[in-house]
């Protein structure tokens, strides 16, 4: 009993090692960040002006609720490649270091590991969210006086359970492609966005595209946000989104762990985790 | 001190390989994809408390050796045991018992070395309380410099950074280390330093030590036993005296031509080294 409890401390510590590193490096970098930050508002901004651009060109819309309802949807797409980034970077950029065989000799798990890359990215994923959320909506002037703010959160961190099981396995690809793998990772963030809706209802998709538009977390996670900001829906009226974001989570964390495992085993297996020598 | 999970069973050998065999994939033009072989049928022992050095030139295999029993590579044929924990199927114990210092002192370079270092202990289950203390300690213990603790990595020369590396091998206390050319590239007094402290690492903590390195004068003064590993085979594993008297040889560099029929500088590029071992 000792020794499992003893177990479970050293797991937690390493946990806490990982979250630890990236404030390190978060702190050490943190000008890159603000630089990052800038272009993703001025991206941000593209995409939200498309609003104001229909209403310019003749088209008959609520441009307030238009605006919003893309500004989420470039919110969840910059906080998707901020979760997807960390998790892929967990082994890419370890490898640029020549850290990463370190890492992997040490007594840790790899859920614990890749645990907390993905806890961290959820907190500085959820710093910038805000952020860039509350920068363009005042921008545009934006009002929310009936959001449900905090059905929205809830919602975004259902999701993230979901994001971190999907970025689990876009992390496996640079232990099978050192040189490509970790850019395959915004290949799957585009994949997954393209399917649920970010910018336009799941309904103008085609059929096939709406089959897998229901097995996509960003789908739930982009309606209910929606649902809780725009028309200030509470979290009981948003179950229907929660438990689907539940279920494949539930379906998404072991498969993701299981994929990583096979990819490390495929890395020890060909000499692929070396950097030289 | 961390606490050990995975004990240290007495009367077993720190390291027993028998018949370790690794083997990767190239593809090239002329050749097309075949199977190489980088450690072949190697077979080693290693008693508790004891240093063996592996002599070997670049592509001999020195590097696969030590990847295997790091739990870093699995192997493609025979076994491979630390401490009695099988290297594959009893991986993590394997982990906790080992360590390693390699010729690349790698780190995060925008990190302080006292950064690097809390970072590495939390892998191990040491928390906070125990690396505000120990972290100083070691890094002192080490002949690093206090003042440059909260430097940048990349700010310091690379003897300085192989000297973290050997503090962050100290920390987690491992029972066997395994020394991957620690002194490769470093000035003479950093190379006697990094010596110096691998005695210590012998006297002080009764670690097990097997050292890779391309050093014969390190070879013969640290070790109990020197090995030549040659195109990933293990031509011999002896005390110095003996592999000279058997090669006849007055030096060890003789001794290593003789075993092998080229010169210990005769540098050897590593795919050279495996266009010869071509398995199919």
């Amino acid at each position: 009993m000792r020794a499992v409890a003893l177990s479970v401390r050293h797991e937690l510590i390493g946990l806490a090692g990982v979250v630890e590193r990236n404030v390190y490096l978060t702190r050490r970098y943190i000008y890159w960040d603000l630089a990052f930050f800038v272009w993703t508002v001025a991206n941000t901004l593209t995409i939200v002006f498309i609003a104001k651009g229909i209403e310019a060109a003749g088209g008959n819309i609520d441009v307030d609720r238009a605006t919003t309802t893309l500004l989420i949807g470039a919110v969840v797409w910059a906080y998707l490649g901020i979760i997807f980034e960390f998790l892929t970077e967990t082994v890419a950029w370890e490898r640029w270091e020549g850290t990463i065989e370190y890492t992997f000799m040490a007594p840790l798990s790899r859920a614990m590991h890749l645990g907390g890359s993905g806890v961290f990215a959820v907190l500085y994923g959820l710093v910038r969210a805000i952020l860039l959320f509350v920068v363009v909506a005042a921008f545009f002037g934006l009002e929310f006086e009936d959001s449900n703010f905090a059905a929205a959160l809830v919602i975004l961190v259902v999701a993230s359970i979901s994001f971190f099981g999907i970025g689990m396995m876009t992390a496996v690809l640079p232990l099978i492609s050192p040189e490509k793998g970790a850019q395959l990772g915004f290949v799957a963030q585009g994949m997954l966005l393209v399917v649920s809706g970010v910018y336009y209802p799941v309904s103008v998709l085609p059929e096939w595209m709406q089959w897998l538009a229901k097995i996509s977390p960003a789908t739930y996670a982009l309606e209910g946000i929606r649902a809780a900001i725009l028309d200030g829906a509470s979290l009981g009226s948003l179950w229907h989104d929660i438990w689907p974001l539940l279920v494949i989570g539930a379906v998404c964390i072991p498969l993701g762990l299981a994929i990583f495992n096979r990819g490390e085993v495929y890395a020890k297996r060909n000499g692929k985790l070396k950097r030289s020598g | 001190m961390i606490q050990l999970l995975s004990p240290v069973p007495p009367d077993v050998l720190a390291v027993e390989a028998r018949g370790l065999r690794k083997e990767f994939v190239r593809k090239d033009r002329r050749h097309g994809r075949r199977r190489v072989a980088a450690l072949a049928d190697v077979t080693l022992e290693l008693s508790r408390g004891e240093c063996v050095a592996i002599l070997g030139q670049n592509g001999s295999g020195k590097s696969t050796l030590v990847r295997l029993l790091s739990t870093l590579l699995l192997p493609d044929g025979g076994s491979a045991s630390v401490f009695g924990y099988d290297v594959v199927r009893r991986d993590k114990d394997v982990r906790r018992l080992v360590n390693r210092v390699s010729v690349e002192a790698s780190f995060f370079k925008k990190m302080s070395p006292s950064e690097n270092l809390h970072y590495a202990a939390r892998f191990y289950g040491m928390g906070p309380s125990e690396t505000s203390e120990r972290i100083p300690e070691i890094l002192g213990r080490v002949g690093f410099p206090p003042d440059r603790r909260g430097e940048p990595m990349e700010n310091l020369s690379r003897g300085m950074q192989q000297k973290v590396a050997l503090a962050r091998a100290l920390l987690t206390s491992p029972v066997l280390l395994l020394l991957d050319e620690p002194t490769t590239g470093l000035d003479p007094r950093s190379k006697l330093e990094v010596q110096e402290f691998i005695r210590e690492m012998r006297a002080v903590h009764d670690s097990t030590i097997l050292l890779c390195t391309h050093d014969l004068g390190e070879a013969e003064s640290l070790a109990e036993r020197v090995g030549i590993l040659d195109r990933g085979e293990l031509l011999a594993l002896e005390p110095a005296d003996e592999l000279k008297a058997r090669y006849d040889a007055a030096t060890l560099e003789e001794a290593f031509f003789a075993a092998t029929g080229r010169g210990f500088e005769d540098e050897e590029d590593e795919h050279d080294a495996e266009e010869r071992k071509v398995l199919a």
